[in-house]
């Protein structure tokens, strides 16, 4: 694609000269893979927010930890494993996450149920500068990159432009996980009583409702999706030191668009983003990010609690 | 007020005296310690404008790395584009005017919440400050920053002296008055009406507003003055410090400010100066004994949350009263 384009100018000058071609299903496409990521990452956050009450800001670590460890597995299957093996060896990312979410929620945030927010917020924030470091005593300092699971699956055609078929299966993922999230959280019984805590806790405890334990459960949830999202992602960059730094912050922009422990506006906001980020980046890569924001404030100023806010 | 006289004058006493004695400093610190001890110093202006809002308003900002960056690179970029104005004298107030500007638009936005949709707020508005920085080289020089040369100082040229020289003599004495100065300020903000006015919005927000506080509007004017104080902090950093990244506006610096003032302990107008420096010593000590001093810093975090939450100055005042009985 960028072959074609002259020399003189610039790629994002060669795309607005062609708006008419058929590219722009390829920026949304991206849009929704980068939205279906960052959704994983939101909703892990918000359910920890509402059910908890506590902003997890090492949320973005845990997604790193996910992404290594996914990344470790296939590294350490080889080239020569079979496809039935690579896919689900992505899951050791979110089994891991999960395990280092259960630890963080036993040894950390259970002392500081009853503690004001400042410790509460500080608390994750030691969480994260320490679990920097314990990716780097674990995996050392270099990128660890596990392409098979995306090339495996080669590339597809959309409306003649070819598009690698992992993306859309990130974006089958995330619908997957976020159905099944939906089901959990509107249909069963642990879901409702999840819903229940982060609507009215006092309340909740009064009915007999073991809140500590749910508080567990949802932490561990929250910690397993962001797992999942890195996860995912590691076939497709490399996994870094600091990997979770960027997502994490448009996780936040996401719960700022979308409001404080919704799940409808995690979707709604990380499409947002996700659609503002592709586009963005193709006709204003120097303001991308500032775009988010100024779409962030426009929100915020018209509506202060975000698009589903209570 | 004649009671009140008689407990603050051996405190007023003390803290001549620990002037005095800081006047003498550079004569007995290594010129490495010193300079340090002078970053302590910037820190400490910034975290005593940050504790302004955590610790007299009730407002948690993870965004303050923000209006350190606007006064660092308030500095800077009057050295890159008006090398002309390069003098101590024009370099502060313009730095604070930057920081005033980003304060007052952030704040605008943030204080309409509390808790923690605030301190999410703040943190992402920071990073668009981040990304601006980051994104813009041709203006702010991106990743690599920008160079702050030795400033002329009220008529007095530098030029061939070198930085650390500079640091160690004249400068740590402007410093010093500068900080001194900004205690001074903040001390007499925070006992002044509006400083009571502020913390009563912080106790209960609801009884401060019914009896005529106008909540939002207060809320606001702490969190410009508090954005001002960073941003004066982030100025005279960007001196000792010659030259300025866009890491001083990303949230992890932010953070390091929060932690700074719960170090310290934010209950107490003291806590965040003893906090600043602290941190200061134990964040070079730890970077310079191990590669993982992130664990280090993140591992005494812990700690600190989890058994001493009132910080080091409150621990002492609490060690105080019990010797006092």
């Amino acid at each position: 694609m960028i072959s074609r384009s002259p020399p003189t100018i610039s790629f994002s000058r060669y795309l607005l000269a062609n708006r008419n071609s058929k590219m722009w299903i390829i920026y949304i496409l991206n849009g929704l893979y980068f939205a279906a990521l960052i959704f994983l990452i939101s909703l892990g956050l918000n359910i920890i927010l509402g059910v908890m009450g506590i902003l997890n800001l090492a949320h973005g670590s845990l997604y790193a930890i996910g992404a290594f460890m996914a990344a470790w597995t296939v590294i350490a299957l080889g080239k020569g494993a079979p496809m039935f093996l690579i896919y689900p060896s992505l899951l050791s990312g979110v089994v891991i996450a999960a395990l280092f979410g259960l630890f963080m929620e036993y040894l950390l945030i259970r002392p500081m149920y009853k503690r004001a927010l400042e410790y509460q917020l500080l608390i994750t924030f030691g969480a994260l500068l320490l679990l920097e470091d314990v990716i780097k005593m674990i995996w050392g300092g270099e990128a660890y990159y596990a392409s098979r699971p995306c090339d495996v699956l080669g590339t597809c055609h959309i409306l003649g432009n070819p598009y690698p078929a992992y993306f859309l299966l990130v974006m089958i993922m995330a619908l997957i996980a976020g159905l099944l999230i939906w089901v959990f959280m509107f249909k069963t019984k642990v879901g409702v009583m999840l819903r229940a805590i982060s609507l009215d806790r006092e309340m909740a405890t009064a009915l007999g409702l073991n809140v500590h334990k749910m508080g567990t459960f949802a932490f561990v949830l929250g910690s397993a999706l962001a797992g999942l999202a890195g996860a995912l992602v590691v076939p497709t960059t490399p996994a870094l030191l600091g990997f979770g730094m960027e997502p994490l912050i448009l996780a936040f922009i996401v719960v700022v668009i979308g409001g404080l422990g919704s799940l409808k506006g995690a979707l709604a906001g990380s499409l947002i983003v996700g659609q503002t980020r592709s586009i963005g980046i193709v006709l204003f890569p120097e303001i991308e990010l500032a775009l988010l924001f100024l779409i962030a404030a426009v929100i915020l100023v018209a509506k202060p609690q975000g698009l589903f806010g209570r | 007020m004649g009671l009140k006289n008689v407990i603050t004058r051996p405190k007023f006493i003390i803290y001549s005296l620990l002037i005095l004695a800081l006047l003498f400093l550079p004569r007995i610190l290594s010129t490495f310690n010193l300079i340090l001890f002078e970053y302590g110093l910037t820190f400490a202006i910034a975290v005593l404008g940050f504790n302004l809002l955590l610790g007299y308003t009730g407002l948690l900002s993870f965004g303050h790395g923000a209006f350190f960056a606007a006064g660092a690179y308030g500095v800077a970029m009057i050295a890159k584009y008006f090398p002309g104005l390069y003098a101590m004298e024009i370099l502060i107030p313009g730095a604070l005017l930057l920081s005033l500007i980003v304060s007052a638009i952030f704040g605008f936005l943030c204080v309409r919440h509390t808790k923690i949709f605030f301190a999410i707020l703040a943190l992402a508005l920071s990073m668009l400050v981040y990304a601006l920085v980051f994104k813009f080289y041709h203006i702010t020089g991106g990743s690599d920053g920008l160079y702050v040369k030795v400033p002329h100082m009220f008529g007095m040229t530098f030029e061939g002296t070198r930085r650390p020289q500079f640091l160690s003599g004249i400068y740590y004495y402007f410093l010093l008055g500068v900080f001194v100065g900004s205690f001074i300020i903040m001390k007499g903000i925070v006992s002044s009406p509006f400083g009571k006015a502020l913390q009563a919005i912080r106790d209960n927000e609801l009884r401060a507003e019914l009896i005529g506080i106008r909540v939002r509007r207060y809320r606001l004017y702490a969190f410009i003055i508090s954005g001002m104080f960073t941003g004066l902090g982030g100025a005279l950093w960007s001196f000792i410090n010659g030259h300025v990244t866009p890491d001083v506006s990303h949230w992890v610096f932010s953070g390091e400010i929060v932690y700074m003032t719960l170090l310290g302990g934010f209950a107490i107008l003291e806590g965040p100066i003893i906090g600043a420096m602290i941190f200061t010593f134990l964040k070079l000590y730890a970077m310079g004994s191990t590669e993982y001093w992130m664990f280090i810093i993140g591992l005494t975090l812990i700690i600190l949350v989890l058994l001493l939450p009132t910080g080091i100055a409150g621990g002492f005042k609490k060690l105080a009263d019990r010797i006092t009985g």
